[in-house]
């Protein structure tokens, strides 16, 4: 910043100053609104016997207790589940990287009879709701024996994630300069060893993008698992909260203990790729 | 001119088949087999005969006012939510933008709700609107604000029920649109407002000459992908009215999911989904012609 300029802002410092403080008080006012309601839940889940919220509220327990969650892992086979989401969401990502990632390198650097036809299908297919497809997949699903089947999920959650993470690589691998490739063909390499030895060390930004994005979505599907699904043995985490929900009276403090398990480590995960996160969502959309 | 790499010709497709095999089996051929479905009074029973009925299925749809209301809360639902989270994103994106302290801490906090599980904040939710004094919302409207004088009974009436689901989504989704309107913000060239504050111009016509037109298009990715999420709304309102009662709370999502799967109505359902996907991507159109369009004068 040069002279000129710095003069020109310790004239206006002050009123800069005070609409600094005011914005950061309206931002802290919107943290304090949109944290509420998580804030509450972990308040919630360190509460006993919390059929009805008391009167008057309770941010912080009078007499907190780790008994719900102590409930929660001694109970219908919670543990269980947890083991299953694990399972399912940590193979979804492998396969939805490795997959989208080969399928990517195709569209980014060959040219090949009906790449448009297939390029421009999966695109528009984007727009339509993935819910939609529920009774079709139900059926094909059923004739290939996949129902209440743990590979089952695995493999439906990983076509559902592939479009847009597809896209996502296919962008990054475009980003990248050809020289590499290039004299690596030149000394030999075929696209096998280009892909595995060149493509892959690159892209390890884009790829934990996919990984961490096709993760989370395994983790946290429901409505698949629960429509498919009949084993106790094989329920995800999000059908056994759901599960501790009462038909006539609900323990809050053990369906939020519970939930509590599922949200912490996507938590971890929101934390430690923060910035793949950020990436991951922007592109495409501001370049636009 | 881009340097072709030497390849054979069967190269890209050995990369391209595994991904694209498991992304026909699962999703182009389900949306050709939906279609085909949707035709027929199918029958999921072993042993029974699935009858060819035409059109039937698509004609009975029409004619059925659980999904005409079905549709009205769909949109009414897509309308709000929408709205909602356009206009606090991007004020809280515009004010991230210009803090000069804490861009990432704030940028973070307000990113939590969005990779949140559904069905845990759905129950959050449906806790946090209980119609007792007690009950967060009524709480803080009642006893810690003054602004009622009696708890609000939010799951006994439709209208209060559809303030929950509302604000739900909402909330669950400003950070998203934050997020990405904040990054259309940060590429916004600095130059130009300092072009404009030469020119006089203050910062709320700033805001409208500068800033707006230029995140037009990301403003329109916004809104499309707002919208064709709206239109797929279905856990929240699933999980805490169950569409009920008597399906006045339905959306066109879990009337589908009812009529197939308790029900087992696939054929009704396959129809029903086709009217709901044919509706997004006519709406996505027509706001990327209508939108574009305008761009371009």
């Amino acid at each position: 910043m040069n002279e000129t300029n710095l003069s020109m802002h310790s004239v206006r410092n002050r009123s800069q100053l005070r609409l600094q403080i005011f914005f950061l008080i309206l931002l802290c006012a919107g943290v304090i609104i949109a944290m509420s309601p998580m804030a509450y839940m972990v308040s919630t889940a360190f509460k006993r016997n919390a059929y009805t919220p008391e009167f008057p509220l309770q941010f912080i327990p009078n007499d907190p207790t780790l008994d719900n969650f102590d409930t929660a892992f001694n109970s219908r086979n919670f543990d269980t589940a947890l083991f299953n989401s694990v399972r399912v969401a940590v193979a979804t990502s492998a396969l939805v990287t490795i997959l989208t990632s080969m399928m990517a390198y195709a569209f980014a650097r060959f040219d090949f009879f009906g790449k448009n036809l297939i390029f421009y299908t999966i695109l528009a297919m984007m727009m339509v709701p993935t819910m939609m497809l529920i009774i079709p997949q139900f059926l094909v699903a059923k004739k290939l024996d996949l129902l209440n089947s743990l590979n089952g999920l695995v493999l439906v959650y990983s076509a559902g994630a592939m479009a847009f993470n597809m896209f996502l690589l296919r962008g990054f691998f475009e980003g990248l300069p050809r020289e590499l490739e290039e004299s690596a063909l030149i000394d030999g390499a075929n696209h096998f060893v280009i892909f595995t030895r060149i493509m892959i060390p690159l892209a390890k930004p884009a790829l934990s993008t996919v990984a961490v994005f096709s993760f989370l979505g395994a983790w946290d599907e429901y409505i698949w698992a629960l429509t498919v699904l009949t084993d106790v043995e094989k329920r995800t985490l999000p059908i056994a909260i759901a599960n501790f929900r009462g038909v006539h009276s609900t323990d809050w403090g053990l369906i939020f203990a519970a939930s509590l398990t599922a949200v912490i480590p996507t938590l971890i995960i929101f934390i430690v790729f923060q910035r793949y996160f950020v990436q991951g969502i922007t592109t495409g959309a501001v370049k636009g | 001119m881009r340097s072709k790499l030497h390849h054979r010709w069967f190269v890209p497709y050995l990369f391209l088949l595994p991904g694209l095999a498991l992304y026909v089996l699962w999703m182009i051929y389900p949306l050709g087999y939906e279609f085909y479905i949707s035709f027929f009074d199918w029958k999921i029973m072993p042993g029974q005969h699935s009858e060819f009925i035409g059109l039937d299925n698509y004609d009975q749809v029409l004619h059925d006012k659980y999904f005409w209301t079905a549709l009205e809360n769909t949109a009414r639902y897509t309308a709000v939510t929408v709205f909602g989270q356009m206009i606090i994103g991007l004020a809280l994106a515009v004010l991230v933008h210009r803090v000069f302290i804490g861009k990432r801490l704030f940028r973070a906090i307000y990113y939590v709700p969005v990779i949140t599980s559904w069905v845990v904040v759905s129950f959050l939710f449906q806790f946090l609107f209980s119609s007792d004094r007690g009950g967060f919302v009524n709480y803080m409207l009642v006893s810690v604000l003054g602004i009622l004088d009696e708890p609000v009974l939010w799951m006994t009436e439709t209208k209060t029920a559809w303030i929950i689901i509302y604000a739900l989504g909402i909330w669950k989704g400003i950070g998203w649109t934050m997020v990405i309107f904040l990054a259309a913000l940060q590429s916004v060239p600095v130059e130009l407002y300092e072009v404009a504050a030469i020119d006089g111009a203050n910062e709320w016509r700033q805001f409208q000459h500068v800033t707006l037109p230029l995140i037009r298009r990301t403003t329109l990715f916004i809104m499309v992908a707002l919208i064709i999420g709206g239109f797929q709304a279905f856990i929240s309102i699933y999980l805490i009215t169950g569409g009920g009662p008597l399906h006045r709370t339905e959306v066109v999502l879990s009337y589908m999911y009812d009529r197939a799967f308790d029900r087992l109505r696939f054929g009704y359902g396959a129809s029903l989904s086709y009217i709901l996907a044919l509706i997004v991507v006519g709406v996505s159109f027509a706001q990327m012609r209508l939108f574009g369009r305008q761009e371009t004068d």
